[in-house]
């Protein structure tokens, strides 16, 4: 069976479908995963002992596991204990979850580096810990770490084609669906990856603006 | 917890372990390979040579892994490329893993004082030689713990693969989860047997970097 590209217009409507699918989950777990990045950075640093060190565990199996085996322990997981959520929203908490772990560990270092007469200069002006925390050095440090936090955040697009594994009709199931009526993985596979290449370059650009913004303003 | 079925059904995960392996040692030689061509080629006195080099970097590490997997085993047989599905894992994640190789060879290899290859060149050695005695040895000692992390990534990544069906470890995992309906159990097996993996690679590539290192 020879190639035929020109199969594609027909499809093209479905495969744009999920294009937008793949932008929604990316954005939605990006979300989920620079904010649950904060709080799993906080935690690890400031939380007392018997909730941190149970804590950094389960952070060091998510690091330590492929985000596939963690997709399926999530998805199903749920379901076990009587939680049957949308394969949209297990992906996007599957995805958020495994990112945060990863943003956390550059918040956690950010925060560290962060000089400590910031925090002290705070607490002598009259705030709290933990408003000082908030209003003064993690905003310090989660600007610092935007840079690395992008290079995640297109690592997140890429591996965003793994729900559909679990039924998220994403970029990449979309594909898988065509294929299905037309036989015609080679053409369709290729699509797939070049809408993922696309929107790569697009947001690879987008962190170049933002760090060029950044370097200017320091 | 349910103890008794992970008692059962481990020796099962044990073998699935076995294979996760020799995908990632298979992987990881090819990765290398393709990861020392494309950084030659990065930085070649060619054009046209390095030109491929990037596009092969910049295609590679901005499409998913699964989807280049998908391509190779799916789409491969219309373009007369036949491969099994260990095959196709191991061609598709070693060309994957290459191309983020290649970015930490050719880091190392820049990062080497240009005053090195010219003091080598002034004593008379051959551009060849020059790289060969000069540049690579010192450059290999900086390649050691990036490369780890390389390595790291793609014994996960190696988990790609239960997609087309590879017996490996998730797709065991996979598997009984769908049978016992033990999601936590399968996992933890699972998950332990990864971080065992990781762990020893890790300590390897840890003994490794101080071996090479000079003091």
């Amino acid at each position: 069976m020879g190639l035929d590209f020109t199969i594609i217009p027909k499809y093209l409507d479905i495969i744009l479908l999920g294009c937008a699918w793949t932008i929604g989950i990316t954005i939605a777990a990006a979300i989920l995963s620079f904010f649950g990045g904060i709080l799993f950075a906080v935690i690890a640093l400031y939380a007392p002992w018997i909730i941190r060190q149970p804590f950094r565990l389960i952070e060091w199996m998510f690091m330590g596991t492929p985000l596939l085996l963690q997709l399926f322990l999530i998805y199903f997981g749920l379901v076990q204990i009587g939680i049957d959520l949308p394969a949209f929203v297990a992906g996007v908490i599957g995805l958020g979850l495994h990112f945060a772990v990863y943003n956390s560990e550059l918040i956690q270092t950010a925060i560290l580096s962060v000089d400590k007469g910031q925090m002290e200069a705070a607490r002598t002006v009259g705030l709290s810990r933990s408003q000082a925390l908030r209003k003064v050095v993690i905003p310090q440090a989660v600007r610092a770490v935007i840079p690395p936090i992008g290079n995640n955040m297109i690592a997140l697009l890429k591996d965003s084609a793994l729900v559909s594994v679990i039924g998220v009709s994403e970029l990449t199931l979309s594909a898988q669906r065509v294929i299905g009526k037309t036989y015609r993985p080679f053409e369709f596979y290729i699509l797939a990856a070049a809408f993922y290449y696309v929107i790569n370059l697009c947001m690879e650009w987008v962190q170049r603006k933002i760090e060029r913004r950044i370097s200017i303003s320091r | 917890m349910d103890i008794d079925l992970m008692l059962k059904v481990y020796p099962f995960f044990l073998e699935a372990a076995w294979v996760t392996i020799q995908l990632s040692v298979l992987t990881a030689i090819l990765g290398l390979i393709c990861g020392t061509a494309g950084a030659a080629a990065r930085l070649s006195r060619f054009a046209l040579v390095r030109f491929i080099g990037a596009a092969y970097v910049s295609v590679f590490r901005g499409t998913p892994a699964l989807i280049q997997l998908f391509i190779l085993y799916f789409g491969g047989p219309q373009i007369g490329i036949q491969l099994d599905a260990f095959e196709a894992g191991v061609i598709g994640l070693g060309i994957n893993a290459g191309a983020y190789m290649t970015e930490t060879i050719r880091g190392a290899i820049i990062s080497i004082d240009n005053g090195q290859r010219e003091a080598a060149r002034t004593l008379g050695l051959s551009q060849w030689q020059a790289v060969y005695r000069i540049i690579l040895p010192q450059a290999a000692r900086l390649m050691v713990r990036p490369l780890g992390v390389n390595l790291n990534m793609l014994i996960k990544a190696t988990a790609l693969v239960a997609a087309i069906s590879v017996i490996e470890l998730t797709y065991t995992a996979q598997r009984y989860i769908g049978s016992t309906y033990k999601p936590f159990e399968m996992f933890l097996l699972a998950g332990v047997l990864y971080m065992v993996i990781i762990y020893v690679v890790g300590r390897g590539v840890a003994w490794l970097d101080r071996k090479v290192q000079i003091n």
